[in-house]
């Protein structure tokens, strides 16, 4: 429960003065994620940075330090009776909050509950100057200034160090229940959209081995209701099978052999037709695909798609692992990144060969 | 920008009319004259030029035009804006988007709606309605206001607390740069690679690109709506029960609050049933299955109770939810006829600091001499201060300004923030140096400098310049929250 702030200013200083360049390490569980990252690099660790700064149960808001674990913000919250709704992965007890929003990651919840960075309402930053500015607030509404904070998810630490972050925090639903079926790929697509678009407690629809899954949650007499007039059998245990999806625990998810690929896309868009295995999250938007390919294969299958493609887990990471950049966009976000951090000093090459 | 426009007034007209429809390139000051401000009609300005293009081919050559000649650009909706962030530039250009308004497609499967940026807000849930389904964002002035408006502002609405902001329910927008590129950012997946551009385009105020198509998500529309109205005798109260029903597990579609000017002001104008005697005023939406609302509007009826409500009513048709939203939605104008004018604030603040806030906004009252009403997001602490002016008499809407401008300090003092979905077009611009240091004002214009190298989109809005706010600060001898904290913790 230590503020670093000082001790990580200090150090981005010095990297700056020696030309040196860091790592940005909070409990190190996403290693595995973007590119390689730069052996000659020193490391910025998070990872002491931690404890709540500030929170109010009645304002549905919570200040914490970046390098906070979720564990801890999800014990400090269940005594409230609240949680972080957009179910961020936990890929050991170490993941921090600061990490989750860097890779922009968010569970099975994520299409009606929000994203990460949807939850964001205002965060800290350490800049490529050793600047510790700050960003958005603690009020569900600011418009003041350009939305730096939402602009961090999925940058990877490129644009610096998050070290403090706002967010909204929600109450833990009254009642779950999940319901499971057998169906085709070829049919579950359609399904999972036109369920999606009833207005119903529907917190997550995900296909996996020729069975859908369909996660409710709300006040219980809703649940009870929609459980009782929609297909398939309630499923015993069903929470443990959300934790598991939501944590990268299902089998599907294990092994290291296959390279893991995230696709981004057009919830109703047909899957692509490539040999496989495949997992259905997020009513469609979301699938995953194990399976030897080159991201010049998949691109075009994804844009197809109406969306983007990235090499999650595995495979080769010497190379690019996100979905190519139009001229126009690259020019851009060079510059981006040169506005936070000119002299390229956090991540190098971690999220694009060339930022 | 500090660059003189390389072109004339004549020159420019000269070669948009060689591809836009001549018609559609004002030049003349009765023309023009519609275009000199946008909702916030104090601050006023004659543009240059108006040109009004009609393909997105033509939009790019108009900003490659302009980017060549240092010609400032505005780029402009429906002008309802409430914080001149579309007036003109006195050497610049206005961009209208008004022929950009079709809906282009929408996918009842998918739940989304490509749309181009002049589409009014209203109409994308009209039209989305035979589905089922419509669009979550509704600002006040959704009737009027554009998409491409909505982006630019991030615009909320009475619903945010639940269905959230602008940000929180778009998928792409396709945007012309200042150079004249033209470019997608976001896709039709529900995020994309690297850092999130999307996020840092809305609410740019027009700063960052020029809008030409939005991809929005619609929402299956709730089975059933209630509302339940209470009176409270005292602000406390009111702010607990909010905090009392957020607290019990509850989110409200809507939960608006207005205090005792507003509520008489409002009844008078709308005939709503409201309790004229009360002090404070909660009316709380609850949406969803008729389950869910039957559940909730029992336990929400319950917490009130508990938590000291005078009075308490409950929608039990969709005309009676119509009446006592009534009494809320036409308070701007309700409030419009006690008074010549009102100037509308815009201030976030934590909830938990309402009855401060309320009190020294009430002392503040006498000290100006001028009266404010109340109304109030109180779901997500965006206050709207009406203050009650006639800008008949001298000097009084500079009295006006300053009592607003203290009330903004006063938001930003107890932890919030000086607007939560106005913006700060040119109306907010001095109080940003309340709200942020040098360091943060600096790297706001050097993400400004990303998108556009030469400064043409809408100078002289959103973020002021240092040099201005050092005097700014001087003036006002504000020290500021920032170095406050940190002194505190060094």
């Amino acid at each position: 429960m230590a503020d670093m702030t000082q001790q990580l200013q200090e150090q981005v200083l010095q990297a700056r003065t020696n030309g040196q360049k860091l790592n940005i390490v909070g409990g190190g569980t996403k290693s595995f994620m973007g590119r390689s990252a730069d052996s000659e690099a020193g490391t910025l660790s998070l990872a002491e940075h931690t404890g709540i700064v500030e929170y109010h149960p009645v304002e549905l808001v919570l200040t914490v330090r970046a390098g906070t674990p979720i564990r801890d913000i999800e014990a400090a919250l269940a005594e409230e009776g609240q949680c972080l709704h957009f179910e961020p992965p936990r890929f050991g007890d170490a993941s921090t909050i600061g990490g989750t929003l860097a890779c922009n990651l968010s569970g099975p919840a994520r299409p009606w509950s929000g994203s990460v960075r949807d939850q964001v309402l205002g965060i800290r930053l350490l800049n490529g100057k050793g600047e510790h500015m700050r960003f958005g607030g603690q009020v569900m509404k600011n418009v003041a200034g350009y939305d730096v904070s939402r602009l961090q998810a999925g940058a990877m630490g490129t644009l610096g160090a998050i070290t403090e972050i706002s967010m909204k925090v929600m109450p833990k639903p009254a009642a779950t229940a999940t319901l499971v079926e057998e169906m085709a790929l070829e049919d579950v697509i359609d399904y999972m959209n036109r369920r999606a678009g009833e207005p119903k407690p529907i917190t997550g629809a995900c296909w996996v081995d020729g069975k859908v899954y369909l996660h409710l949650s709300g006040a219980r007499s809703a649940v009870e209701a929609t459980a009782e007039k929609w297909s398939g059998d309630v499923m015993e245990g069903g929470d443990d099978f959300w934790q598991q999806v939501r944590d990268m625990q299902h089998e599907f998810f294990a092994g290291n052999e296959a390279p893991l690929w995230r696709f981004s896309v057009d919830s109703t868009a047909p899957n692509p037709k490539v040999e496989g295995n495949w997992f259905i999250d997020w009513a469609g938007s979301q699938r995953w695909f194990r399976g030897e390919a080159t991201l010049g294969d998949l691109e075009p299958l994804a844009r197809t798609a109406g969306g983007q493609v990235s090499l999650f887990r595995g495979g080769d990471r010497s190379g690019e692992v996100m979905h190519s950049q139009p001229e126009a966009l690259k020019a851009i976000q060079r510059r981006v990144k040169n506005s936070f951090d000119p002299d390229g000093i956090f991540n190098p090459g971690r999220l694009y060969s060339w930022l | 920008m500090n660059t003189k426009p390389k072109a004339s007034k004549a020159q420019l007209a000269e070669q948009f009319r060689s591809f836009i429809d001549p018609e559609y390139v004002i030049t003349d000051d009765e023309t023009l004259k519609p275009y000199e401000c946008d909702g916030l009609a104090m601050y006023r300005e004659m543009p240059m030029l108006v040109v009004l293009p009609e393909t997105v081919e033509q939009v790019q050559r108009v900003m490659r035009i302009c980017h060549e000649n240092d010609v400032p650009v505005v780029a402009r909706g429906a002008g309802t804006g409430l914080c001149a962030g579309a007036m003109p530039h006195k050497e610049g250009v206005v961009l209208s988007l008004a022929k950009f308004n079709r809906i282009i497609k929408i996918d009842p499967l998918g739940r989304t709606a490509r749309l181009q940026p002049g589409v009014r807000n209203l109409a994308i849930s009209e039209e989305a309605a035979q589905y089922g389904l419509y669009y979550g964002p509704d600002p006040s002035s959704q009737i009027a206001c554009t998409i491409g408006g909505n982006v630019a502002e991030n615009s909320g609405g009475v619903h945010c607390l639940k269905y959230g902001l602008t940000v929180h329910n778009i998928l792409s927008v396709e945007m012309v740069t200042a150079e004249g590129d033209l470019i997608t950012i976001g896709s039709d997946g529900l995020d994309s690679c690297g850092m999130d551009l999307l996020a840092l385009i809305t609410g740019s105020e027009g700063l960052l690109g020029v809008v030409t198509e939005v991809k929005v998500k619609l929402l299956p529309k709730p089975e059933v709506a209630q509302v339940i109205m209470a009176g409270f005798d005292s602000v406390e109260k009111g702010g607990d029960a909010v905090g009392g029903i957020i607290s019990h597990g509850i989110i409200p579609g809507g939960l608006e609050m207005m205090d005792s000017h507003a509520i008489v002001a409002a009844d008078d104008f709308a005939q709503a049933g409201y309790p004229r005697d009360a002090k404070a005023l909660l009316l709380c939406e609850v949406d969803g299955t008729e389950e869910e609302v039957h559940e909730h509007i029992a336990e929400a009826e319950e917490v009130f109770r508990k938590l000291g409500a005078t009075s308490i009513r409950t929608s039990q048709s969709e005309e009676e939810r119509a009446l006592l939203w009534k009494g809320r939605k036409s308070a701007f104008p309700a409030v419009g006829r006690i008074s010549p004018d009102y100037y509308c604030m815009d201030g976030t603040i934590p909830r938990r600091h309402l009855a401060r806030v309320l009190l020294e906004m009430d002392k503040m009252s006498d000290e100006y001499g001028l009266r404010v009403a109340n109304v109030f997001h109180a779901g997500d602490g965006n206050l709207h201060p009406l203050i009650l002016f006639d800008a008949n008499v001298p000097g009084e809407f500079e009295t006006t300004e300053a009592f607003g401008s203290k009330i903004l300090e006063l938001c930003v003092e107890v932890g919030g923030c000086i607007t939560g979905e106005h913006g700060v077009g040119v109306e907010k611009i001095r109080q940003m140096a309340v709200q942020f240091n040098d360091e943060e004002l600096q790297q706001f214009h050097d993400v400004k400098a990303a998108f556009d190298p030469t400064g043409i989109l809408n100078p002289g809005k959103g973020v002021p310049t240092l040099k201005f706010c050092q005097e700014y600060r001087s003036i006002e001898h504000k020290q500021h929250k920032h170095e406050q904290t940190d002194a505190a913790h060094g």
